[in-house]
């Protein structure tokens, strides 16, 4: 069971994903590649993550019993570096090499340049059996940890998240709780028009998993979810997210061109405006 | 003449020499290392039995996992687990892995640096009958190319134990190349087995040309070099066992005398065993070289005898490779 999930904490963790987006524009903007929509969609799920559902040590990453959170769309990976960051993995400062020469924030996560990343990845498909093997070890040596596993939703027209959905459906995975990012969009355009995945709540339901969905922007559900999706040991979880991607800067939002650019200079600067003064709600002090 | 000092097997020459697949040694030695590392993990891909490692998933069905007839998701979980520090052995038919699931191991194991020992079976034209689609020619080329890679082609079923044995002693991914049919042992529990070092298993003092052999075709060779032998043409037949790392040093100084070389290989010549031997080479003492091996072609159904003969890789065809690079000299 999560700890309770007060009202100061609660608005403290939306402040705290709020200034993950500011850092995620900041370090895209510095970095002149990656993506930008799959983070900014993911901002409020990482805050949770990483400041109220993970077991966990930044100072201590290979902790043996700490939670695990595998990272399968590995492109999202700003969001994940900017939480890590927050946590204490590392300096915020760092986060101005994202995607650089010798720098720890490759730009597809890679597992042995910075400690507590878990796995290596970018090609897609390959978390979710990752996180399988990861938490059958954790049976194996009656260890009690949670592995959490993110996955995109385009991610899912990959054949061997399928083979990999079988096989917990099949064994009864009941320490792995897998997220869905379901924010609708991939590169060529909208998921139902590339490939649709509905209905999605039932395809993973014909494969043995309980389903749930969350709006992910929505801190307290989210964390409600994934308690409730604790209480489920009798087969494996799956969380189906619904997010928009590039929530929180208005011109990125649900538009899949977002998905694999990065702002210039002018449109990180009216990013920032924008989520610095809360969509319009306060007077930015950074004009 | 047969090294002295490898404890060879005394009868190779023999007629009824004992045969054994390799695939014996993955299934015996997966065994041992269970028994004495409760880390060691396997998994299958429905081809449990075929690859032998139904005996360790007999004895430890605890750390056994059957994944279906998924090689990716066999490979990510292999991944998953050696993670989080286990020693994960997978199995299929080469083909499929690492074949199929080529680029999931590149990224969650060889990459990630995760300990996931791949054992690749029913490697080359050996497999036989079953046709191309199932006659893995490629997997030496495609897994020697990842960087800091281990790759182990042992000649014989004694060989292929003491290979899988050693290979979780390696913090790194090794693959293991395996053959289905039954092969003639050459090697004797006594013979030495060291992870990066070749060995001399027929010595010349005076060796015209320099064989280098890998897997059981090194029992072509060694005909071959009895039957020169009888010609007067003196050669040097070396064992490769580990193609990646290469034992340079040791390469160079088998060369060193004979000046020409021949390469052995159940495997396409492009990107194999051959090919690393003649990348060493042309950097340092560039020599002509023979190749035998698939040139640029698949192979077929047929038994093993056949197709080593129909595709010029038995030891006629060896013997006339080293006439023909002792011309090039």
């Amino acid at each position: 069971m999560l700890a309770d999930l007060y009202e100061d904490k609660l608005k403290d963790l939306e402040k705290k994903a709020e200034e993950a987006r500011e850092l995620v524009i900041s370090s895209l903007l510095e970095a002149g590649s990656g993506h930008s929509a799959g983070p900014l969609g993911m901002a409020d799920v990482f805050t949770a993550f990483y400041f109220h559902i993970l077991n966990h040590d930044p100072k201590n990453p290979n902790w043996e019993d700490r939670d695990r959170l595998v990272l399968s769309n590995g492109h999202i990976c700003p969001i994940r570096y900017v939480s890590m960051a927050q946590a204490g993995y590392f300096p915020i400062e760092e986060l101005k090499t994202l995607r650089k020469l010798n720098s720890r924030l490759q730009g597809h996560p890679h597992r042995t340049a910075l400690p507590g990343l878990e796995t290596t990845s970018g090609p897609l498909g390959e978390g979710i059996g990752q996180a399988i093997g990861i938490a059958l070890a954790a049976d194996l040596d009656k260890r009690k940890y949670y592995t959490y596993v993110i996955t995109g939703d385009g991610e899912l027209d990959e054949g061997n998240i399928w083979e990999s959905v079988m096989f917990a459906g099949k064994n009864k995975i009941n320490n792995l709780i897998m997220v869905v990012d379901r924010n609708n969009i991939q590169i060529d355009g909208f998921t139902e028009d590339i490939m649709p995945l509905e209905p999605l709540k039932d395809k993973f339901e014909a494969f043995g998993w309980h389903v749930l969905e969350s709006d992910a922007h929505n801190i307290k559900q989210f964390v409600d979810t994934v308690n409730e999706a604790h209480a489920i040991y009798e087969k494996p979880t799956v969380i189906i997210a619904h997010s928009i991607p590039g929530k929180g800067v208005d011109f990125m939002e649900k538009d899949f061109h977002w998905h694999g650019k990065p702002p210039n200079a002018d449109e990180a600067k009216k990013a920032l405006d924008e989520l610095r003064t809360l969509g319009g709600k306060i007077e930015s002090e950074h004009k | 003449m047969l090294n002295p000092n490898l404890k060879l097997n005394e009868k190779l020459f023999d007629e009824d020499v004992v045969v054994e697949p390799t695939r014996a040694g993955f299934g015996s030695g997966l065994v041992e290392l269970g028994e004495k590392n409760p880390n060691v993990v396997a998994l299958a891909a429905d081809l449990t039995e075929s690859t032998q490692a139904h005996k360790f998933a007999e004895k430890f069905p605890e750390r056994f996992f059957q994944v279906g007839i998924g090689e990716q998701n066999m490979a990510a979980i292999a991944a998953g687990l050696a993670e989080s520090g286990k020693v994960a052995f997978i199995s299929s038919y080469a083909t499929f892995s690492p074949g199929k699931n080529w680029e999931t191991l590149r990224t969650t194991a060889v990459y990630n640096e995760a300990n996931v020992k791949i054992a690749g079976h029913h490697s080359g034209i050996m497999t036989g009958p079953d046709g191309a689609t199932h006659q893995a020619t490629e997997d030496i080329a495609i897994t020697r190319c990842w960087p800091k890679m281990h790759v182990y082609v042992p000649c014989d079923s004694i060989e292929a134990r003491k290979a899988t044995i050693a290979s979780a002693d390696i913090n790194t991914p090794v693959y293991i190349r395996y053959t289905r049919d039954k092969t003639p042992v050459i090697t004797t529990e006594g013979t030495p087995f060291k992870v990066g070092k070749m060995q001399f298993f027929w010595v010349n003092e005076n060796p015209k040309v320099t064989i280098f052999a890998t897997g059981y075709m090194l029992y072509y060779a060694l005909v071959a070099a009895k039957e020169l032998e009888e010609e007067k043409i003196p050669v040097n037949v070396v064992n490769v066992a580990t193609i990646k790392p290469l034992d340079e040093e040791g390469i160079l100084e088998a060369t060193r005398v004979s000046q020409a070389v021949v390469t052995v290989e159940d495997h396409q010549v492009d990107g194999g065993m051959g090919s690393a031997i003649a990348e060493l080479l042309a950097k340092t003492t560039p020599l002509p070289i023979e190749f035998i091996g698939l040139q640029n072609t698949f192979a077929e159904s047929g038994t093993p005898k056949e197709l080593v003969e129909k595709y010029g890789m038995d030891s006629k065809a060896i013997k006339e490779a080293v006439k023909r690079v002792m011309r090039r000299k």
